[in-house]
């Protein structure tokens, strides 16, 4: 190599820091992050089905560590990446069916995702709250 | 260097798209993610509704009661199938898009499929063996 090897810090692209947060970009990282969030979180269907195939007490151990509060903290962050990812895969196949293009239309869909999520979380806790008489 | 579809001038357009890749197999994946992404849909609402009524607070012997029904089994392994694919589908564009060492690369790659794949049969299993074990 010839001259200096010192390397020219150029900026890059893209510039992920300048830009201002929006509707769009950010529902679409956390449409990515909720997906991965349970991927993840598939490691508990496998351990609830294999522990109620092998028995009693290893499902009652299951029960325990679900029903901890750091289990029931993890639950409930699945059920609302479940509600999200949910909500907002609904909207990603109204854009695969060519609807919701309009800018102005992505960002009021966007609003609904949120709002759906917040509704649909709330329902299913409400409903299997213990303390909640049906 | 000469790229693969510059060998000949001569060559029809369907020759060319053969030599950039399938018109086939392609969209496979993205499809895929499409039909994976409805069945979730059926199949969780479901799951949802059974967990609401059958699963929470259930004991082992309740929650195995359950499963053993066939339609019960056989709606959660549909479900299995569906939700892992979708899964294994998902992590990959992720692993695609944000990994760009090649080796590095190429081990998730593998090792996302080899997880789903042997997480869903632990599941099916599973289901299977109180399913026909009642």
């Amino acid at each position: 190599m010839s001259g200096s090897s010192k390397k020219i810090q150029r900026p890059l692209s893209p510039h992920l820091q300048v830009y201002k947060p929006q509707m769009t970009s950010v529902l679409s990282i956390l449409h990515r992050m909720t997906g991965f969030a349970m991927a993840v979180g598939i490691l508990v269907v496998v351990w609830m089905l294999v522990a109620a195939a092998s028995g009693e007490q290893a499902y009652n151990v299951f029960l325990h560590y679900a029903g901890s509060k750091i289990g029931m903290v993890l639950l409930f962050g699945w059920s609302v990446a479940f509600f999200y990812h949910m909500s907002n895969g609904i909207r990603h196949l109204f854009w695969d069916m060519g609807y919701l293009f309009k800018l102005q239309n992505a960002f009021r869909a966007g609003y609904v995702v949120l709002l759906s999520t917040v509704v649909l979380t709330g329902l299913l806790w409400w409903t299997v709250c213990p303390f909640n008489v049906h | 260097m000469k790229l693969k579809w510059e060998e000949s001038g001569l060559k029809a357009p369907l020759a060319r798209a053969k030599g950039l890749g399938s018109a086939k197999e392609g969209s496979e994946h993205w499809f895929m993610q499409r039909v994976t992404a409805i069945s979730n849909l059926i199949l969780m609402a479901w799951l949802i509704w059974s967990v609401i009524h059958h699963i929470v607070g259930a004991s082992h012997a309740d929650f195995t009661a359950w499963l053993a029904a066939p339609v019960n089994a056989i709606l959660m392994i549909l479900a299995v199938i569906s939700v892992f694919y979708h899964a294994a589908l998902g992590t990959q564009v992720i692993t695609e898009d944000y990994v760009h060492h090649e080796g590095l690369k190429m081990i998730k790659l593998i090792g996302i499929k080899l997880f789903f794949f042997g997480a869903a049969v632990a599941c099916i299993f599973s289901i299977m063996k109180i399913a026909f074990g009642g």
